[in-house]
């Protein structure tokens, strides 16, 4: 039961999984050109999904530095204590007790008790006691400036909770890599073009025989164990 | 707000600028002398900052003055400064040997074309070496290959395969640098950050599964980039019908940036002190290698074609490179750089050779190769040497790398691997011996045309970098000292 409820409320990484295979299984097993294209297309667009996935905080707010956060973090030796600010994991509620969890469970708690500062206990108990029926409560990513004042942990919790936020970073690091998607497939596309003017077909298993007939039909060449 | 203030961006910024005005230029030797020029001025300005690392200690250079960890960073230490003189050097020397060979194999038409997207290449990997965000990585990354496909695509005026080639490139090249983003989003889901050294930082004493995983998939996608053993199956098709220039500019540097990746992020943003990377150590990556070293030399053997036998000992000699990584020892990390320095420059020469055989011969099979030595002897002898600095002869580069492999192997407590590293050396004996027979005992096939010596434009650049294959073996200041200081600094000593 437990684990049910662990994989139902990822269905979002289940989705990314799924098309990442479904990708890679289609560039494998088809042997049309094309097809294969559209698998690496799949394959690259179940990325972006993750990253869009990842940038979704519950209980975020928008990282605004200030100039003591700067100062702070410029000056900071062993990097450990800016954790404390701003939660970088962003998870609204992970149980460290719950073993499913060990995997994803990462840093959280164990930077927070690592950091150890005055104020950021407050922050991490807040953290451990928001609702466990937030959607994705496993996003990772810096919500900076998430002082939590030190009023009571579960009040902070409510209030954090109702604040939806998303992480721009991702969706600038999709933006580049969805542009660069673009420029593979329209590579990729401009070659399947030029193989079909040279072999007259796009399908692997024919190209593979043109290739064949012209290395052995050919005196000169006699490498047979040349094809890799 | 001096130039010098700005010498890390340079080596980026002025092919950035230059490659979209080749296009421009008409075809001939225009684009040819612009694109020389500009390599050479990179050049220039990555050995200011070898010497200024080497001398000063790392750069660190804000991105728009945006301070790290939230502004992009550049940053060069020892280890990406010696990448970047390799990647630069080895562009500088092909460029200018490149006209002749291309205007017979790719057309006079495609000049221009074809010196964007070699500048394109160029940046994209001096972008991945001298970045020092996560993120930044990826980018370069698709950049320098993008522009490769292009290159290895411009094969097929010799040779329609290389349409093929180039298309098997980009699937497996496409699906290695999503894997690469994969593991860096995971990696950014652990630490809420892109900057390596920042990576590090919030990495310290996170041990679980998603570090692993994030881990796991760099590693795979950067060991398809590098071409390391199962995952090389794209390579030896792509080298083989590329035009021949192009073959010795990406033999020489573009699976070195890949396996100086690999270096990176395992030691200056992962690091070497997590479990898993022991594991990896052991049970992935030293089996992959040594397995790669004896499989693809004897592969390398059989072949008849002169430039997929190299692209197959560029397989074995990946092997040897990670083999060094593996050991976990500084030794073997300066073992793995020095090889990865010098193996860049035989592997450029043995495949400029081949760019001139190709050029007069009109053929990379062996049976174009005979009685080379009284037909082109200059050529010809710069095969040999390379040849034997790939065997690891002394007084070549390939023994001193070998050398510091060894002395890595025996003093990490394995032998074995030094007699596998010797072993799999004398394979390399086979394959390259064979060739050399060629050239110097059989003659001609009858009724086979004249040739000539290649072109002086050609000789002279192949010259330049044979001599530097006898030069860095003679005198290891440069390469073996700068390497200990580099690997000393990434496995976390100081400078």
């Amino acid at each position: 039961m437990d684990f049910l409820t662990f994989a139902i409320e990822r269905y979002n990484y289940w989705i990314f999984i799924t098309l990442m295979m479904m990708g890679l299984y289609v560039v494998i097993a088809r042997g049309n050109l094309i097809k294969k294209l559209i698998g690496l297309n799949v394959f690259q667009t179940s990325v972006f999904i993750y990253y869009i996935s990842i940038g979704k905080i519950v209980g975020g707010t928008a990282p605004i530095y200030t100039a003591e956060d700067m100062e702070q973090r410029a000056h900071d030796a062993h990097g450990a204590e800016i954790l404390s600010g701003k939660d970088p994991l962003g998870q609204g509620a992970i149980h460290a007790d719950d073993s499913l969890h060990d995997g994803f469970a990462l840093a959280g708690n164990d930077l927070a008790s690592l950091t150890g500062g005055a104020h950021s206990a407050p922050a991490a108990e807040a953290v451990h006691a928001a609702p466990v029926d937030g959607v994705n409560e496993i996003f990772a990513s810096p919500t900076f400036n998430m002082e939590e004042p030190s009023a009571p942990a579960a009040e902070a919790a409510h209030a954090i909770a109702d604040v939806i936020y998303s992480n721009p970073l991702p969706h600038v690091l999709i933006l580049t890599a969805i542009v660069v998607g673009i420029a593979t497939t329209a590579v990729g596309l401009a070659l399947v073009v030029r193989i079909r003017e040279a072999y007259g077909t796009i399908e692997e298993d024919e190209l593979q025989s043109a290739d064949e007939v012209a290395e052995f039909g050919s005196a000169q060449s006699t490498a047979a164990g040349a094809r890799a | 707000m001096t130039l010098a203030a700005q010498l890390p961006v340079l080596p980026i910024i002025i092919p950035l600028i230059a490659a979209p005005l080749t296009i421009l230029m008409p075809p001939g030797r225009l684009p040819h002398l612009w694109a020389t020029i500009i390599a050479w001025i990179v050049f220039a300005a990555c050995a200011a900052i070898l010497n200024s690392v080497a001398t000063a200690g790392p750069i660190s250079y804000h991105m728009g003055d945006w301070g790290p960890p939230i502004g992009i960073e550049y940053r060069i230490d020892l280890a990406n400064a010696l990448v970047l003189t390799l990647v630069s050097g080895i562009a500088a020397l092909v460029f200018p040997f490149s006209y002749e060979s291309i205007r017979s194999e790719i057309g006079a038409r495609q000049l221009s074309l074809f010196y964007a997207a070699s500048l394109i290449c160029m940046v994209g990997l001096l972008g991945v070496t001298i970045t020092g965000d996560a993120f930044n990585v990826f980018v370069f990354l698709e950049i320098s290959s993008l522009s490769t496909y292009a290159l290895v695509a411009m094969g097929a005026n010799k040779d329609r395969r290389a349409l093929t080639a180039s298309f098997n490139y980009l699937v497996m090249g496409t699906i290695g640098a999503t894997f690469f983003v994969i593991g860096l989003g995971l990696l950014y889901q652990a630490t809420g950050t892109l900057n390596m050294a920042d990576i590090k930082i919030q990495l310290a004493g996170q041990s679980n599964r998603m570090v692993e995983a994030g881990f796991a998939f760099i590693l795979v996608g950067m060991g398809l980039k590098a071409a390391m053993f199962p995952m090389h199956l794209w390579m030896p098709n792509a080298y083989a019908y590329a035009p021949s220039a192009v073959s010795a500019f990406i033999a020489a540097t573009s699976t070195k940036v890949a396996v100086y990746v690999i270096i990176r992020f395992i030691y200056t943003v992962i690091g070497a002190d997590f479990a898993f990377t022991a594991a990896a150590f052991n049970y992935v990556l030293m089996p992959l290698a040594i397995a790669g070293m004896f499989v693809a030399s004897i592969v390398a053997v059989f072949q008849d074609d002169i430039k997929r036998m190299l692209a197959y000992s560029s397989v074995a000699q990946i092997g040897y490179m990670l083999l060094g990584i593996s050991f976990g020892t500084e030794q073997g990390l300066t073992a793995s750089l020095v090889h990865l320095f010098n193996h860049g420059l035989m592997k450029g020469a043995l495949f400029m050779v081949a760019a001139c055989v190709m050029l007069r011969v009109g053929s990379h099979a062996c049976n174009g190769y005979a009685g080379l030595a009284r037909r082109m002897p200059f050529t010809a002898a710069a095969f040999i040497i390379a040849g034997l600095s790939l065997i690891g002869t002394p007084l070549t580069v390939g023994f001193i790398s070998k050398w510091q492999l060894l002395t890595a192997a025996f003093d990490s407590g394995r032998a074995w691997a030094g007699f596998l590293i010797v072993a799999s050396s004398f394979l390399a004996v086979i394959y390259i011996g064979r060739v050399i027979e060629l050239m110097v005992l059989k003659e001609a096939p009858e009724g086979a045309a004249p040739v000539k010596e290649a072109p002086l434009s050609m000789l002279i650049p192949l010259g330049l970098l044979v001599a530097a294959n006898i030069y860095f073996g003679l005198n290891t200041e440069l390469t073996v000292d700068l390497a200990e200081r580099a690997a000393h600094s990434l496995m976390g000593g100081g400078q």
